[in-house]
Formats: C-alpha cells, sequence, structure tokens
C-alpha cells in the first residue's frame, strides 16, 4: 500500500509537471474573479515572487528618489521622480517570465522608454552598451544598444496600474519584456552608457547575458509572450 | 514466573538517529522554503543566494538519512516493511470513528502512520525531482520549468500541512515522544495504542540489540 501512495503521488507530480502551466493560467484567471480572495493561496497562482540578492533595501520614497544618468552620454543627468514624469510617457502590457518557471501574465507597465531617457540625454558616439545599476548596492545588469532601443525596454515607475511598490523594486525599476526577468533590473538609480557590454549581476554567475525568453539559458522553444 | 516487562523497546538507536537527521534536515529545508516564499518573510531576509543554497542542499541531503537506515539497521527495514504493508484492519480502522479508542487494534504502527510515512516519502521525492528541475532549470523548456514550479508549490504546501499534523500528534502524545526520544515505551501505553505488537513484545527490552518484535508482517 505504502508503495502504491508513493506511487501515484510521482504520477500527479508528472501530470502536475507536464500540465502545470496551463493549471495555473486557469487558476490565475479564477483568482482575478474569486471575492473570497481564497484561490489566490492556491500556489502556483500565476503572482509574483519576492527575490533580492541583499538582506534588506531600505525604502526611497519617490519625492527622495534621483536617477543618476552618466557614462558616454552628451549631457550627463541626476532626474528626479518629477523629471521622469515630466519625459514622453509610454504603457503596455506584456507577460513576466522568470528564467526557473514562474510566470505573470499581462503585466501593464508604465514609465519612460529607456530609448526616450537616453535620447533626452544623448549619447555618445562610443556608447555601444548601457549598464543599470541599483540602490540594493550589489545588483547590476546591462543591454547592448540595439536591445536598450526596443519599444519594449521600460524605465517603469508603475505596474498593473499603481506605482511599483517598494518591495517590486520601486519607485523606478527596470522592465525589459523580452527577456527573463533578471534583466529587469529592481531599484534602479543608475543608467551608465558604456563601450562595451558589462556582464551583470546573474551573468557572473552563469546566466546568459542575452536573455530572450525562450531563446536563451538552454531553452530553444517557441517564446511565449 | 517471569514478570512482563513494564517497558517495550520500539525504537532501535539507528532509527532514532535517522528520524531525528531527517526531521532537522525537514525543518531546515522547510524554513528557508518560508524564507523564499512566503510573502510576509521574503521581504525580510531576502540574501538569495544564500537561502537558496542552504534550501537546496538541505532538500538534497534529505534521501540520506533513509537511505543509511535501509543499509545499516534491520529494526529500520522491518519498519519499514512494517509501514508499507495495510492490513485488513487497517482499513477498518481508518473508516470507523473510532479509531483512537482502540476498538480496533493496531499493530506497530497504526493505518494513520501508514499512511503518513508513505504521503512524506512520494511527497518527498516530487520536490527531490522537481526541485532539481528548479535548478537546472537550463535543462527544460519554459513551460516545464512553469509546471515543475507549480508542483514543487503545491506539494510543498501539502508536506506542511501534513508535517504539522505529525508534530500535532506528536505533542498530543508524551509516551510517543518518549519513544522516538528513548527508544523505549510504556507496556500500558503500547497495550493501548498498538495492542497487536505489545501482544508480541519480547522479554527483553533492555538488551541493546534487540529491535523489538520479530517482523511478522501477516500480523503487524
Amino acid at each position: 500500500m505504502g508503495r502504491r501512495v508513493v506511487l501515484g503521488l510521482l504520477g500527479l507530480g508528472a501530470l502536475g509537471i507536464v500540465l502545470g502551466s496551463r493549471v495555473g493560467s486557469v487558476i490565475t484567471t479564477i483568482a482575478e474573479r474569486d471575492p473570497t480572495g481564497l484561490t489566490g493561496l492556491i500556489p502556483g497562482n500565476g503572482r509574483f515572487r519576492f527575490y533580492s540578492v541583499v538582506g534588506g533595501v531600505d525604502e526611497t520614497p519617490a519625492s527622495e528618489y534621483a536617477l543618476t544618468v552618466d557614462g558616454l552620454v552628451e549631457q550627463p543627468a541626476t532626474l528626479s521622480f518629477a523629471d521622469l514624469a515630466a519625459l514622453p510617457q509610454t504603457t503596455f502590457t506584456k507577460d513576466v517570465q522568470c528564467v526557473t518557471g514562474w510566470r505573470v501574465e499581462d503585466v501593464t507597465w508604465s514609465g519612460v522608454l529607456l530609448s526616450d531617457l537616453l535620447a533626452h540625454v544623448g549619447v555618445a558616439s562610443l556608447g555601444t552598451a548601457v549598464q543599470f545599476g541599483s540602490f540594493d548596492g550589489v545588483y547590476t545588469e546591462s543591454l547592448d544598444m540595439g536591445q536598450a532601443m526596443r519599444p519594449d525596454v521600460l524605465i517603469a515607475t508603475s505596474m498593473e496600474g499603481e506605482p511599483v511598490s517598494h518591495d517590486h523594486g520601486g519607485p523606478v525599476r527596470l522592465f525589459v519584456a523580452p527577456m527573463y526577468f533578471y534583466k529587469s533590473i529592481k531599484w534602479l538609480d543608475r543608467v551608465t552608457v558604456t563601450d562595451e557590454v558589462v556582464p551583470g549581476y546573474w551573468e557572473d554567475r552563469g546566466y546568459d547575458i542575452d536573455a530572450w525568453v525562450g531563446q536563451s539559458n538552454g531553452r530553444n522553444d517557441a517564446p511565449i509572450a | 514466573m517471569r514478570r512482563s516487562p513494564d517497558r517495550l523497546r520500539r525504537f532501535s538507536r539507528s532509527e532514532r538517529w535517522v528520524h531525528l537527521s531527517f526531521g532537522v534536515l525537514m525543518g531546515v529545508c522547510m524554513a528557508t522554503a518560508a524564507m523564499l516564499y512566503w510573502a510576509p518573510l521574503s521581504p525580510l531576509v531576502g540574501r538569495r543566494e544564500l537561502v537558496e543554497t542552504v534550501h537546496y542542499s538541505s532538500g538534497l541531503l534529505l534521501p540520506v538519512p533513509l537511505l543509511a537506515g535501509l543499509v545499516a539497521s534491520q529494526a529500520y527495514r522491518a519498519d519499514v516493511r512494517r509501514l508499507n504493508r495495510f492490513l485488513p484492519g487497517d482499513w477498518v480502522w481508518l473508516r470507523s470513528s473510532a479509531r483512537r479508542s482502540g476498538y480496533y487494534p493496531s499493530g506497530k504502527f497504526n493505518a494513520g502512520q501508514k499512511l503518513n510515512s508513505a504521503f512524506v516519502l512520494g511527497a518527498v521525492v516530487v520536490l527531490l525531482i522537481t526541485g532539481l528541475m528548479l535548478h537546472y532549470f537550463t535543462l527544460f523548456p519554459d513551460d516545464i520549468s512553469t509546471g515543475a514550479t507549480f508542483v514543487h508549490d503545491l506539494f510543498a504546501a501539502a508536506i506542511v500541512v501534513v508535517t504539522g499534523g505529525h508534530i500535532w500528534m506528536a505533542m498530543k502524545d508524551a509516551e510517543a515522544r518518549r519513544g522516538l526520544r528513548t527508544g523505549f515505551v510504556a507496556r500500558d501505553w503500547a497495550e493501548r495504542e498498538h495492542a497487536l505488537w505489545a501482544a508480541s513484545a519480547p522479554e527483553d527490552p533492555d538488551s541493546p540489540d534487540a529491535p523489538g518484535p520479530e517482523p511478522d508482517p501477516d500480523r503487524d
């Protein structure tokens, strides 16, 4: 009997692995319409998970926020939250995909396109890549200039209709829609134009630099979003 | 005429070490899981790499005490055989609302204990496999990784509930805890809780080598 229980659980597990991504979508859809909120407690409910590589990050209110834009730019600048709000605003809805498997579908992001920010400061001719820094003091990320200029790379100030919360990396974070979510650095405080790609935190630990969803980090499948 | 001993040997030293080390590893694994996954806690802890490494390492070590027991302990092997085998009386016991009254006598392990051990073993295997899939995510397409995440979450939640129940039941029974802590239990406790096992107990419970009653899979 013990054997049968164990084998039954293994079978359920295997089924779940194969069907899990679809079940997750169903649960999320139900959870969105569930007035009791109980469905949200089911694991795998298609919501975000908290990641931080440091112990604790001091909250920075939007009023005290400062974004340093420097490196190979014509006019280095320090932008306040209000300065960012004065730049052209962009909104789009995309999926979030973590490299380990969890995903959140149809997340609406608002903010300033990285390309608009770079146009504002002017990129010097030697600038071929961008490096990003975080006020957690540790995390860094990077994009090459072609990636940085995409219309789906955003300096995000709001997500899902709300200002980006502290736990989600606010008040300002990056969102790189076509790549795995580790590229979307949280607690963004620095954008530096460089003359070469500088691998970031997770890349130093073996993750791919060009983190295209479905086409990197060992994957070779059709992109989902 | 020899008096019946007033205590019985229930678990050997090896068995107690297996239970303790498995329990400690589970505790570490579940605590780190909470730090990684439970919303109120994870922002306070952060330190992704460290916590993940401890979680992953403790999880990977879980089979070690179980396998060591199988290899090194005859008593453990005998108890595994007992746990694995359901007798007709076990089904009756499970269906009965008078389970805990002793009306339907249990062997060395009652049906609830047998189900618990089978569930934990199966769940740990699934968590191990999906955990490895999450750790070596580059080997799997995104869809499969999402599925592995889902299964790992679900089975983790289930094992938290079952382990909580296991500990709750243990806290209610001091003599059961004494059995696992010292290896010995009072005879009258055994006659109430595990009557079929108590009836076949050995004469000398103090013998350090005595694993307990001879295993008789057809009876207990």
